[in-house]
């Protein structure tokens, strides 16, 4: 018997309702508006007044109105068929909605129940398993889809019967599980989860200790991301924060893309929806969408499914992750959810910490970073999920709630710069003051040294060096006029320009530079390097400028240029006779002089 | 007021707090956000607690008396939307300001959002004729942009004649706290450009109550979804000032004791202004709404709440400075961004557009920087003088706002500009384009 109750209070999306039954917090109930039920969430309970925040508007809601309560907390459907799906914050199928307009109340299923899939069995009769065993697989699109025992099974179980290989919809039955007791649980394809509750079936998390390549020379070479690794992106608007994670979701080396659009602009998804199904995937040579699932809450659509929202993207990803893939979860932007949950607790009257947010937003924020991770499963294979969120800084100052909440939790940050955005050099991360933790994990560090080159770690802090040096020096030359420093000084900038220019920079929309692998970023930071550690003369500093700039064109040129394609050789050609030529003056003026 | 009491409808006489801004009485049967009359007042349900029902009186509620009497009208706030809209200038309510009627169906305002998947990618451009825009910050239909800029600043002009340019099919102005004079302004330049048939307006002026403006927007975006959905056209909507709107949204929140955040602003200012700007859109089947709006700054301060959660939801936005070099007024290629531009450029326009762009606005920071070593009392180098040269040719010649050419003479001219001041190596875009745009004689003539 399902506990019910009635209106007494609304303010906003904020609705009280009395009740005489129990009521959990979390707990999901339906308000029943004339023909629509309004989906809600309870979020405190004191005496018989249930404070619940609707995922929807309220307006036209009256006193006395029945509200339903249903005995579980916020659930996604798991099942075959949640890949290339666009849905809300609350898992609801958007293409499945009708009318160009949402409608209030309008729910759609997330999996097709008519869709057949082809089955494979894992398991055999006998078998003793676990919650997040496979038990069989389906195709889904052109994935592995697993089977598993459902995360919500305590304990062992025997397989008693498991369905032949055939086409099945997902409500099939494709197993019989026995469980200590004797008692017989029938599996199907589909499974329901709390978004709140992390997944835990697996054996262990381990340290990271490989990285995932994003073809973004400024994070792979300098501020290595670790797969299963976590990270954020604060920057103020303008800053490219937007660019910089759709390219993400393009050229990562993931299994699976999951994007969160939290509280940010309905285009920016539709670039994703439009863009997506005519992209390929690089490593695949299928249609980027294929491995891409968008949780879609814009900035117009109801506050309070924008906290929910992220929770469904990251409860996807953990079931993904238990096949033993790579996924790489984007939320854009946090900060958006960090306001909703400041609504509501706004609304509730609770005393606020800094800035009005709730106090528990800290703890909330690390809560939610720490599901990401490399796990070994219960059978000894390995997932993962990576976890790289937005945040929108109020007024760009990182001296604010989310960001410092953030900082804590998240173990790379790419500090998007105002200044370099300004002066168009994108993407506009800060090479000082972004950091990669991950760059100081011995198990990082040794497995970036065996697979890209021996002295490679040592080569990104060289480079680094180079970087901060030049910075330095153009302070310098700032306060003292160019005439006024020593020659080196400009060389020692214009270094760390080239650096700048054919390592951080890149165009992100450009069909070659946007993308950059790592035995590409090898090459082109040997390149630089290699010219950085040189000499060369100058009779004096106006000379220095002119001659950088046509080295760095070159540089740039080969960025732009398919890897080891002639028009790259031909550009790597004229580079070195460029530095032959400037060598040979040296030399000659050093005869000269001896 | 046009007053709908019908016989059944209960009056209340008895009210039980007044603050400036809202009234609370005991009432039941009451919807969330229904419209009433308080005392001849139009007023909105903001909270209902058991019994105790608050309304926010748009009007204000000077002279209300507690035995005022108060009437629900069982309805959401809506306006009446038909063709005979076009032309036409209305009050905050929707209520012809010519004294007439209009005789289409009424409509919700604030209705539901569109269904992302239903939206189509914006691709259309809107030429502007203004380098400044076309050029570094090209606008789409379907998108939202508004102006930075501070109040002595010709936003206004601007913005008039970017609608009168952009071949809208209607131009929507919402008013919102428009001073009187730039109301009449608006009217005389779309009345002496003979576009006044495609205009619409709905205005707010200082004279009248703040609160009314929290309807303005909402007003004006209603209508344009009833053009934009019914008649697949393409609408404009003009809203000057949100500032002026997010004020108004202060004043209520304050009078009901909510804890304000950043800068006295109500916790909720982001989804208030993400809900209006959200409704600019293109539609698949040709019908759209880009809003052009107005956010008054302070000082040029863009960290205050307003312009900062402005800038988080609009796609970009343009800033208009005074460039004492050339003493014009320009649009600042630092601090201007259409994030839609992307889609556009070089694609809808020249394949060297992007290129030519980002060069441009590139020399023109070194130029920048060179200035600062002038103010330093350094020497400058051979360059640091082309840079100056060039910086005060491009503002004269492209990003004043008195430019009135298309893109590809846009592009000619920068060419032009390169040439006169650089070497190909010092522009640095790629050589095809060198070799297909930069004269050959004048490219060789600068090595």
């Amino acid at each position: 018997m399902k506990t019910k109750g009635k209106v007494t209070g609304i303010i906003a999306n904020l609705v009280v309702v009395e009740t005489e039954g129990t009521a959990a917090q979390n707990e999901i109930c339906f308000i029943l508006h004339g023909d629509s039920r309004l989906m809600a969430e309870v979020i405190r309970i004191t005496g018989n007044k249930v404070y619940v925040q609707v995922f929807e508007s309220t307006r036209g809601l009256k006193i006395g109105t029945d509200v339903e309560f249903q005995g579980h907390m916020l659930e996604v459907t798991l099942g075959p068929g949640i890949l290339s799906r666009n849905y809300d914050g609350l898992q609801n199928d958007l293409d499945k909605m009708e009318g160009v307009f949402l409608k209030r109340g309008d729910y759609t299923a997330p999996l097709d129940h008519e869709r057949k899939f082809a089955f494979t069995p894992l398991a055999s009769v006998g078998d003793k398993v676990e919650a997040g065993i496979w038990l069989g697989e389906v195709k889904e699109n052109w994935m592995p889809h697993k089977i598993m025992v459902p995360f919500t099974f305590k304990g062992e179980y025997v397989v008693k019967e498991i369905t032949a290989a055939g086409e099945y919809c997902i409500d099939d039955q494709m197993a019989v599980l026995t469980d200590e007791s004797g008692r017989d649980h029938v599996v199907t394809m589909v499974q329901k989860w709390p978004v709140k509750v992390p997944i835990r079936a697996y054996r262990e998390k381990p340290r990271p200790f490989r990285i995932l390549e994003t073809g973004y020379r400024v994070i792979d070479t300098l501020n290595p991301m670790a797969e299963g690794g976590t990270g954020f992106i604060p920057g103020p608007f303008g800053s490219g924060k937007t660019v910089v994670q759709h390219n993400l979701s393009r050229n990562a080396e993931a299994d699976l893309v999951i994007i969160a659009a939290c509280g940010e602009r309905a285009n920016e998804v539709v670039e994703v929806f439009t863009e997506f199904p005519e992209l390929d995937d690089p490593r695949t040579g299928r249609k980027l969408i294929e491995r891409t699932t968008i949780i879609a809450n814009t900035s117009n659509m109801p506050v309070a499914a924008r906290e929910a929202s992220v929770y469904t993207a990251m409860t996807i990803a953990e079931y993904y992750r238990s096949m033993g893939l790579r996924i790489l979860l984007l939320a854009d932007s946090t900060s958006r959810w960090a306001q909703a949950l400041r609504e509501m607790s706004n609304r509730m009257e609770e005393l606020p910490g800094p800035d009005g947010f709730p106090m528990d937003l800290p703890a909330i924020i690390s809560n939610f970073y720490s599901r990401a991770g490399i796990v070994y499963l219960n059978n000894g294979e390995t997932g993962s999920i990576t976890f790289i969120g937005t945040v929108s800084p109020a007024g760009g100052n990182l001296k604010e709630p989310v960001t410092e909440s953030t900082k804590k939790a998240a173990r790379c940050f790419y500090a998007l710069s105002q200044q370099r955005a300004d002066s168009k050099r994108y993407p506009a991360i800060d090479p000082i003051d972004s950091y990669s933790k991950y760059l100081e994990y011995p198990e990082i560090a040794e497995y970036l040294n065996s697979t890209i080159a021996d002295n490679w770690t040592d080569n990104v802090l060289e480079a680094k060096d180079i970087l901060l040096r030049g910075k330095e020096t153009y302070e310098q030359i700032n306060i003292l006029g160019d005439d006024g420093v020593p020659l080196d000084y400009h060389l020692k900038y214009w270094k760390s320009e080239l650096l700048d220019f054919v390592i951080l920079q890149q165009d992100a929309f450009d069909p070659i530079d946007q993308r950059c692998p790592l035995d590409r970023q090898h090459f082109m930071l040997d390149q630089a390097l290699d010219i950085c550690r040189k000499e060369f003369e100058f009779e004096s500093f106006e000379e220095v400028a002119p001659w950088f700039k046509e080295v760095i064109n070159l540089l740039k040129q080969m960025n732009f240029a398919e890897f080891n394609s002639e028009d790259f050789e031909r550009y790597g050609k004229l580079l070195a006779d460029k530095l032959t030529e400037r060598e040979a003056k040296a030399e000659d003026e050093d005869e000269k002089a001896a | 007021m046009e007053r709908e009491t019908s016989a059944f409808q209960r009056i209340y006489t008895r009210l039980f707090q007044l603050t400036k801004a809202t009234v609370s009485l005991k009432a039941t049967g009451i919807g969330n956000e229904e419209l009433a009359i308080v005392d001849g007042r139009l007023a909105q349900v903001v909270k209902i607690i058991g019994e105790m029902v608050t309304l926010q009186v748009f009007a204000g509620t000077e002279g209300i008396a507690t035995n005022a009497e108060v009437v629900f009208t069982g309805k959401a706030p809506a306006l009446r939307v038909g063709e005979d809209l076009a032309g036409r200038f209305f009050n905050a309510y929707g209520e012809p300001m010519d004294g007439g009627q209009i005789l289409g169906q009424e409509r919700e305002i604030g209705g539901p959002s569109v269904n992302p998947v239903r939206r189509k990618q914006p691709s259309e451009l809107i030429a502007t004729g203004i380098a400044g825009i076309d050029l570094n910050n090209t606008l789409v239909t379907g998108q939202k942009i508004p102006f930075f800029a501070d109040p002595d600043q010709p936003f206004n002009q601007v913005m008039a004649n970017v609608a009168l340019r952009a071949k809208a099919d209607k131009i929507i102005l919402g008013g919102v706290g428009l001073t009187n004079d730039d109301y009449l302004y608006f009217k005389h330049v779309f009345d002496n450009a003979g576009a006044l048939d495609r205009i619409i307006g709905f205005i707010n002026t200082t004279e009248n109550p703040p609160v009314e403006r929290l309807l303005v927007p909402d007003m004006a975006l209603s209508a344009a979804e009833y053009f934009a959905v019914e008649k697949q056209e393409k609408v404009l909507v003009l809203l000057t000032d949100l500032t002026l709107y997010a004020d108004a949204l202060s004043i209520v929140s304050n009078r009901m004791d909510q804890i304000p955040s950043k800068d006295s602003m109500p916790g909720s200012l982001y989804s208030d202004l993400a809900r209006l700007y959200e409704k600019a859109v293109q539609f698949p089947d040709g019908g759209s709404i880009t809003i052009i709006a107005v956010t008054t700054l302070s000082g040029g301060d863009i960290t205050h709440a307003i312009p900062d959660n402005t800038g988080y939801i609009t796609e970009g936005q343009l800033f208009l400075r005074k460039d004492s070099d050339v003493g014009k007024v320009i649009v600042d290629p630092f601090r201007s961004l259409s994030r839609l531009k992307q889609l556009v450029i070089g694609k809808k326009t020249r394949e060297d557009h992007p290129q030519v762009m980002n060069a441009a606005v590139r020399l023109y920071a070194d130029a920048a920087n060179a200035k600062t070593k002038l103010e330093n009392g350094f020497d400058l180098t051979d360059y640091d003088e082309r840079t100056l040269g060039f910086a005060s040719a491009y503002s004269e010649k492209l990003l004043a706002i008195d430019v009135n050419i298309d893109i590809d003479t846009m592009l000619e001219t920068a060419y032009e500009l390169f040439r006169e001041y650089f070497s190909p190596a010092e522009v640095g875009i790629k050589q095809v384009f060198v070799d297909k745009y930069w004269k050959k004689e004048a490219a060789t003539a600068a090595e």
